[in-house]
């Protein structure tokens, strides 16, 4: 088998210095009954080819992204990742090695998690970042766990806005973890007024922005009535090429910031793996989950990087760790690094504007639809649109036809009647002139 | 100023005045290793014998500091942010921890003197 | 002396004689700054279109103010990342010996297969009906693991290990309320990893830990004896921590069930036993398995991984969201609590899971199938045995007799040398290797737990050993500046985890002092 160098021979002459007869021998503890007598129940091992042939067989069947007209958002976005960006993933060096716990022969791993913090604290307008979380929605319940620990109180009040995902992985966190959310029911189009949910008893209150209608709001008024009252104001971003254009969340109060970082550098990937992004104030660093880098020297006086605060993780604190988290998203927070630098100072905020400007048009195109009304009042690439129809059937009929148009929102809000004929729509720099006719056309045929 | 006295888990108080000050031995900040923050309660705070009063962290280990005796927190050791080394070089000494309003002075006569300690910790090898 | 100065003397004491250069760089090894240090105002490594003028729909929250991210071309982006990961050590450069990590070869079919425009390029959300594959994908994935696990059923979403164990807990927490009998404590033996503790916490339970035996398995009569009917659930690792099979694992099942809790299974060391033995035959209610580890998919330098959970039928009613069903109409995504799916705890993840990582460990496990999958475990054992023996004689074993995957030292071979096991991995590293694990499990002092895996061949075993039977014969003459100054041929020595800690320094900001060696 081609990924096992052992031959027969060398198997032969290991057992006879391990002064064994045979391997079974060296399964002996294993309880007889438990004990397979013949291969488990599975095909026998296959050469590339086979493997290519029953694998690409299976992508074969799927409707690529950039084969039809794609304006599918929701958390997750097709945008253009430079090729240079999986050359560089792909060296060995960076895939095949691991958490560095071994600093000295780790630099490079450890150097460009330092370069991440740097670009996560920049783009957030906070003052510092961690080395990355498993995805957004898991940052968003560590944040609200952190808030909760930092305030000594158990209460989180969550936005309409927030993703559904987002908001469901905290009503799990919350359960059993043993909190409290008062989770605010979608409501699209019109104004919350979370202030007045603010009390004594709240630890914090997370919005989205955009949130997950696409809307754009000034958070820095709630941000004010939540420190008044002792409590933390967390901001999720779910498409986080937005703060090239977007007044970040440091600037409108934030205390903590959870984001999905996926837009840059990472795959669509049918949901994963993605990446969890997690800033905040300095202050407040010490009760902050995940891996963290910290800059020091060598015996030389030489500048270098290190794991550090380690003492609040895992495999120090044991029960008593700030989170039960081992894993970052490592090479997906490289792939973020990468795409960053070489996009730059005037990369993202020209990505930004040219994702803004497609979604500009795109509702302009929208709106004169008949029968079809745009909820929007700001919005930077995603927006939401009433049919007057329940809108999963066509998506649906579109997808047959070759269009991806965006997603239902009943599909993430099954049980809300009122809210089945919205449909969300994403552009990026990724959609076409020619793309967006064929969308309307299609609506427009669809609705007629 | 009286003899401080030694608790199992290797902390010592010791009385000033009508005030119990409280710290860790050098053994435990030889087993801790070099001291990276200590995380201390704020003036006010009532902590009581045998809980969770503080927490010392060293890049390797953190550890619960508990208290020896029960009492309010008269004051916190704040040289100790700027410079958590104090604990490892002079951990009876600079490297106090808190100062306590004490409720029983009588707490103290239950816990080890310096020599009951010391044998204590030579048992512990 | 802190820790720090005395590494600091030891490193002054130990000269290279090697010419400084002009530069700072040797050869090969160059010093490269942060990004941020090699700005050049306006460059762009990217060239986009400028769109052409619209009216702005952000709402009066435009941006404004610098980012302050650095300008950098693709030469120099290309070079910068290239230099970095000259600094790396990897599975590709050499052995990776880190107990329970199972750094075994990445294989690139992985890649190209997760490249693929059909699963990589398709949206969790686009209309289920355009990713049949997707969904037949995930499905034969499944199939893999619930035969070779044995179990009914698998959860999917954990994006990793530690993440796995959560929902595993999760499951039996809510398995046990949904049967009117909470219960309070978690029974974590004291050579588990930390994970296990600080999940169990997490699910709001109280930990007990259970000693090991001077056999270094769990002490199965103090296992008993903590029983009761408040005991929820049993985290056992198995083979255990130590590199030890459990070998009374069926009798504790027996019991952990007797009294009424579930036994969860840490899979980390599965490699030790895929395709010999199926946890399910062995009492085992619950176990995550780590893809990162057993199915080759790469470690990334820390992640992503994947940590999905084997669930007996007695709480795969609460396996968290989504599920994938074999409806009527064929492979179906259930995403939200209806109809079977109503005991479902919920979402522990965005979206569907880490179907990156599923095409990889699918691919893996297509390309060695039942047969090779049994003769990875064998492999695996093999070769940590093999270096058992060649090492035994001059480390101190912590454990007699056969190991599994993996084989634990402690450092009683350096009692009285002043060189500790952290020095030890230091002067391994200078040699060429990575170390193995030090300092895990705390069952014994001082632990180095090696596992080889079994894409390792014999020659490299060889090597290895005589190089680590060197080191403890140089430690033990008295050689300890080797020791104590190590790593010296490395892009960095030792660095000062102390004031990293002290006067932590976690971004790039503008005019940042650069820091010269204190003390």
């Amino acid at each position: 088998m081609r990924y096992l160098p052992l031959t027969p021979a060398d198997r032969g002459e290991m057992l006879a210095r391990i002064g064994v007869p045979s391997i079974d021998a060296l399964f002996a503890e294993v309880p007889v009954a438990a004990r397979l007598n013949s291969l488990v129940d599975l095909p026998r091992a296959m050469g590339e080819i086979e493997v290519e042939r029953a694998i690409g067989r299976m992508a074969a069947r799927n409707v690529a992204a950039g084969s039809a007209p794609f304006f599918v958002g929701g958390g997750a976005y097709r945008h253009h990742v430079p090729a240079a960006v999986d050359h560089l993933i792909q060296r060995g060096e960076f895939l095949t090695s691991y958490t560095p716990y071994q600093p000295e022969v780790s630099q490079g791993t450890l150097q460009y998690l330092f370069e991440f913090q740097t670009q996560v604290a920049l783009l957030t307008g906070m003052e510092v970042a961690n080395a990355s979380l498993y995805d957004g929605a898991t940052a968003g319940a560590e944040a609200v766990m952190m808030a909760n620990r930092l305030t000594g109180r158990k209460r989180a009040v969550l936005s309409g806005g927030l993703h559904p995902h987002y908001r469901e992985v905290c009503e799990t966190y919350a359960r059993f973890v043993g909190f409290e959310l008062a989770a605010q029911s979608p409501a699209p189009g019109e104004a919350e007024d979370l202030a007045r949910l603010v009390d004594g008893g709240t630890s914090c209150v997370v919005v989205q922005n955009p949130d997950f209608w696409g809307e754009l709001r000034d958070w820095s008024a709630l941000g004010r009535t939540c420190h008044d009252l002792g409590a933390l104001l967390i901001v999720v971003v779910t498409e986080i090429v937005s703060l090239g254009a977007v007044r970040p969340p440091g600037e409108m109060g934030a205390d903590i910031v959870a984001a999905e970082g996926q837009s840059l550098g990472n795959a669509l990937s049918f949901g994963g793996p993605y990446l969890g992004l997690l800033a905040s104030r300095d202050k407040f660093v010490r009760q902050m989950p995940g891996r963290l880098v910290g800059q020091t020297v060598d015996a030389d006086g030489k500048r270098g990087w290190v794991l550090t605060l380690s003492t609040r993780e895992q495999h120090i604190r044991r029960e008593r760790a700030t989170s039960n988290i081992c894993t970052n998203s490592g090479l997906c927070a490289l792939a973020f690094t990468i795409h960053l630098a070489l996009l730059g100072e005037s990369g993202l905020p020209r990505l930004a504007r040219l994702n803004h400007a497609a979604a500009v048009a795109l509702a302009e195109r929208l709106h004169g639809i008949p029968g079809v009304q745009l909820l929007n009042r700001a919005f930077f690439n995603e927006v939401t649109v009433r049919l007057p129809r329940p809108a999963a059937p066509v998506v649906e009929g579109l997808a047959n036809r070759g269009v991806l148009a965006g997603i239902p929102v009943s599909r993430l809000y099954p049980g809300r009647p009122e809210l089945a004929d919205l449909l969300l729509v994403a552009a990026t720099e990724m959609v076409t002139d020619a793309d967006m006719g064929r969308l309307t056309r299609g609506l427009a045929e669809a609705l007629s | 100023m009286s003899a401080p006295r030694f608790t199992k888990d290797h902390e010592w108080v010791r009385l000033e005045g009508d005030l119990a000050v409280i710290g860790i031995t050098d053994y435990a900040q030889s087993q801790l290793g070099d001291v990276v923050y200590v995380e201390l309660p704020e003036p006010g705070h009532r902590v009581e014998q045998g809980k969770e009063a503080a927490v010392v962290e060293s890049v390797k280990a953190a550890s619960e500091v508990y208290a020896p005796v029960s009492g309010e927190v008269a004051e916190v050791n704040d040289g100790l942010a700027a410079d958590p080394a104090k604990v490892n070089a002079d951990p009876l000494g600079e490297g106090w921890f808190m100062k306590l309003r004490l409720d029983d002075a009588g707490q103290l006569d239950g816990l080890m003197d310096e020599a009951a300690y010391q044998r204590f910790v030579e048992e512990q090898h | 002396m802190s820790e720090w100065s005395r590494a600091l003397s030891a490193h002054a004491a130990q000269d290279i004689a090697a010419p400084k250069t002009f530069s700072g760089n040797r050869g090969l090894q160059i010093e490269e700054k942060l990004i941020f240090e090699q700005d050049s105002p306006g460059l762009c490594g990217v060239n986009l279109p400028e769109p052409a003028a619209f009216a702005s729909r952000l709402g009066e929250l435009e941006r404004v103010g610098p980012i302050g991210l650095p300008g950098l071309s693709e030469p120099q982006v290309v070079r910068h990342f290239t230099r970095l990961s000259q600094k790396n050590y990897a599975i590709d450069s050499g052995l990776y010996p880190l107990g329970s990590c199972t750094m075994k070869h990445n294989p690139r079919l992985n890649e190209k297969l997760a490249r693929l425009t059909g699963l990589a390029d398709i949206h969790p959300l686009q209309p289920l009906s355009t990713v049949p594959g997707a969904l037949e994908l995930i499905d034969t994935l499944t199939h893999w693991l619930k035969t070779l696990t044995g179990m009914p059923a698998i959860a999917l979403s954990p994006g990793a290990g530690a993440h796995g164990e959560l929902c595993g807990m999760m499951t039996i927490r809510a398995a046990l309320e949904a049967g009117g009998d909470p219960r309070r404590r978690v029974l974590v033996p004291e050579s588990a990893h930390g994970t296990n503790p600080a999940t169990a916490a997490a699910c709001g339970y109280a930990v007990d830990p259970i000693p090991a035996n001077e056999c270094g398995r769990v002490d199965r009569a103090a296992l008993e004896s903590k029983l009761g009917p408040d005991v929820a659930a049993l985290m056992l690792t198995n083979p255990n921590t130590c590199g030890l099979f459990e070998d009374e694992i069926v009798e504790i099942a027996d019991a952990v069930h007797r009294a009424g809790a579930f036994f969860y299974c840490d899979g980390a060391n599965f490699n030790a036993i895929v395709g010999r033995v199926r946890p399910a035959d062995l009492g085992i209610d619950c176990m995550h398995l780590n893809l990162h580890k057993t199915f080759s998919t790469p470690h990334g330098g820390g992640g992503p991984g994947s940590g999905p959970v084997a669930l007996a039928g007695t709480l795969a009613p609460y396996a968290p969201l989504p599920w994938l069903v074999h409806g009527e109409q064929g492979l179906e995504l259930v995403e939200y609590k209806s109809g079977p799916a109503g005991t479902a705890i919920g979402r522990l993840k965005g979206y569907h899971g880490q179907m990156g990582m599923f095409v990889r460990a699918l691919a893996y496990m297509m390309s060695h199938g039942a047969d090779g999958l049994q003769q990875v475990a064998e492999d695996a054992v093999l070769n940590a045995n093999y270096l058992r023996v060649l090492l035994e004689d001059n480390l101190s074993l912590s454990f007699p007799g056969p190991c599994m995957h993996e084989v634990l030292f402690d450092d009683r071979f350096l009692r009285d040398t002043g060189v500790t096991t952290l020095d030890f991995a230091k002067a391994l590293i200078d040699e060429g290797y990575h170390p193995m694990t030090m300092y895990f499990p705390l069952v014994v002092h001082g632990a180095l737990l090696i596992e080889p895996t079994e894409t390792e061949s014999k020659a490299t075993l060889d090597e290895f050993a005589a190089v680590v039977t060197a080191l403890s014969g140089a430690a033990r003459s008295g050689d300890t500046e080797r020791f104590h100054a190590a790593p010296i041929l490395t892009p960095r020595r030792r660095l000062d985890e102390t004031a990293a800690a002290r006067k932590p320094v976690l971004r790039w900001r503008p005019e940042l002092p650069r820091r010269e060696a204190a003390d």
